[in-house]
């Protein structure tokens, strides 16, 4: 039934964000960008692009960062054309979207308010898609209760923030364990409104976010094994969606060390695979260098599986996810430029494929 | 040059020529000390150099490594410096100097003290935690490079400084110390061979007017009283003769 009336509110901007889909870089693209000798060279390159000459009135020599900011105003233009042009309910998943950058960017200027730094030029670090309007009003804040307020009172987290926290834990919590907490609430509730929407929307975005989570979960897992974060705590951060739960994310939340890990993701035949080619690894030669390894591969594996999600949202019509999946993608282009363009600058050749290509 | 015929303003006497010899002796002594001192320091200042020379190459890579590995955490965590900046409240990289001696010189070492545990252990615990553990550690260990090159950096310095003024030392006393004592040894026994021979001269002479005196006093006692022989036979003895000066006895001979 959806597809019926789909196209009323949301054909045009789906048929805009499949155009800009067939923009993105192909493994031709990535070629020709890896085998650069200097930063011009990628410039020129990225001119045959659609990024077209996004870099022409940078003054030389060009940065790394000056490389991702572009790229990244290009995807933050994008998708506030597309913001605008959207009516409901796709107007309330693209802000859903941007509540994941505004997490971070508040997290940040609780970071600023808690060490009493001026959190007004922090303004400009923050990323662009999860700018919101009332932002510069957090900084009017001069303590952790005053911030904890106006977050209630100025930013659409504060669903967030009421449930999970209160202003005391702002002050004695790890700014990280907050980070986690919010983003938790926000995957939860991001699921929740995607199966409000139902339909194919919510089949698509139910296997995206799934993975987010359970990839979350697996990563806090891991990088809390060594750090001094209790066992109850690791499992508060994990969210109550995905695949892994609820079984596999006791698992996790019991585990000490990394084969415990491995066991967790067992249950889950695609999440087994993330192990294969490390655990081989591991086994022939052994040590704790080769796990720290493999967990690093853990992560482009990660990065690969996402990719592979989002670009599966492009195969359903009638449906946000592809709206989803293309700002996923395009994040993961941009990420990539980013390591191409610092490979070629640090003349780190021998790791300048290690980048996951979108198409 | 100056070293050539200078000597020192002293008195030419035996007393001096003693003391200028203990002195000449003095300064072999010590230059002989000097120059093992300064080889002692050479040695040390090449390993040092060569030292410096790995560190530098080894910097250069472990540098690169670690600016790599800030890519990697751009990478998988985004940008995570702020978080970073505000949530390091101790340091956990301490840099303690002690002193360490080289022949007699004193070198400045810098040591690395690490503490254990970190206020930021959790960043990234979305995502990107181990590449944050990793980048920590390669950066740690860039700046133990770092340290160490400080130190080798440090000593160069200083030996350099020392091994400068040794040599100068080492020459002045080689070029310009040791000929002077020599000039003004032999200018005191030069001298002395010359009051030797003066001295010698003056008897001669003092000799020469005796005896003439007493061929005149004869001369006028002949004249005088010409029948009387004996009293000339009195007056010059015959065994002795006129000429040897040694044998006589004369009071105005002191030595």
């Amino acid at each position: 039934m959806e597809a019926l009336f789909f196209n009323v509110s949301s054909g045009y901007l789906e048929g805009i964000v499949r155009g800009y889909k067939s923009g993105l870089l192909t493994q031709g693209n990535y070629a020709n960008l890896t085998q650069c000798e200097t930063l011009d060279d990628f410039r020129m390159q990225l001119s045959s692009t659609d990024y077209g000459n996004f870099l022409a009135n940078e003054p030389l020599p060009l940065t790394t960062s000056t490389i991702a900011d572009k790229a990244t105003q290009l995807l933050v233009d994008q998708f506030n054309y597309l913001r605008a042009n959207a009516v409901e309910p796709l107007r309330k998943f693209l802000d859903y979207m941007t509540y994941a950058y505004m997490i971070d960017n508040v997290v940040l200027l609780i970071t600023g308010t808690l060490h009493e730094r001026d959190t007004h030029e922090l303004l400009e670090r923050c990323h662009p898609l999860g700018v919101f309007d009332t932002m510069p009003a957090l900084c009017v804040a001069t303590n952790v209760e005053e911030l904890y307020q106006s977050v209630l009172v100025e930013t659409p987290l504060a669903p967030y923030f009421r449930e999970c926290l209160s202003a005391a834990d702002l002050d004695d919590l790890n700014i990280e364990i907050i980070r986690n907490t919010l983003y938790k609430a926000y995957l939860e509730d991001f699921y929740e409104f995607c199966k409000s929407i139902g339909g194919p929307t919510a089949e698509v975005m139910y296997d995206i976010l799934a993975f987010e989570a359970d990839r979350r979960s697996i990563n806090i897992t891991i990088n809390s094994l060594k750090a001094d974060l209790s066992k109850e705590q690791r499992a508060k951060l994990f969210p109550s969606i995905g695949r892994l739960y609820p079984d596999g994310n006791n698992q996790l939340a019991r585990a000490d060390e990394i084969d415990q890990v491995r066991q967790a993701c067992d249950g889950i035949s695609e999440y087994r695979t993330f192990w294969d080619n490390s655990g081989a690894g591991a086994h022939s030669n052994g040590g704790d260098l080769d796990d720290s390894s493999a967990i690093s591969r853990l992560e482009d594996k990660f990065f690969a599986m996402e990719v592979h999600k989002n670009k599966q949202a492009f195969l359903q019509q009638f449906q946000l996810g592809v709206f989803y999946g293309y700002v996923k993608l395009k994040e993961q282009e941009i990420r990539s430029l980013t390591w191409i363009a610092e490979c070629i600058a640090q003349d780190a050749k021998d790791r300048i494929n290690d980048f996951i290509p979108t198409f | 040059m100056s070293g050539q015929n200078a000597r020192e303003n002293v008195f030419p006497t035996r007393m001096a020529l003693t003391n200028t010899k203990l002195r000449l002796k003095g300064a072999q002594t010590g230059h002989s000390l000097l120059a093992k001192k300064r080889d002692a320091l050479m040695m040390r200042f090449r390993e040092i150099l060569r030292k410096v020379d790995e560190a530098k190459r080894k910097m250069g890579r472990v540098m690169q490594l670690a600016s790599f590995s800030l890519a990697e955490v751009t990478y998988a965590a985004g940008d995570i410096s702020y978080l970073v900046q505000e949530q390091a409240k101790n340091a956990a990289f301490k840099v303690k100097a002690r002193q360490e001696n080289v022949s007699g010189v004193t070198l400045p070492a810098f040591e690395v003290e690490r503490a254990q545990g970190s206020d930021f252990n959790l960043t990234g615990l979305g995502r990107g935690g181990q590449q944050v553990l990793r980048a920590k550690e390669v950066y740690a260990k860039a700046v133990e490079t770092l340290v160490e090159l400080a130190t080798l950096q440090t000593a160069f310095t200083v030996l350099d400084e020392v091994i400068r003024a040794t040599n100068r030392r080492v020459n002045a006393i080689e070029h310009v110390i040791i000929p002077r004592l020599d000039n003004t040894i032999k200018f005191i026994i030069s001298e002395l061979d010359e009051m030797d021979r003066e001295e010698f001269f003056r008897l001669k002479k003092v000799q020469g007017k005796k005896k003439r005196d007493a061929e005149q006093a004869e001369r006028l006692k002949a004249i005088e009283g010409a029948p009387s022989d004996q009293p000339v036979k009195d007056l010059v003895d015959d065994t002795t003769g006129p000429g040897d000066l040694l044998a006589t006895k004369d009071e105005d001979v002191i030595f």
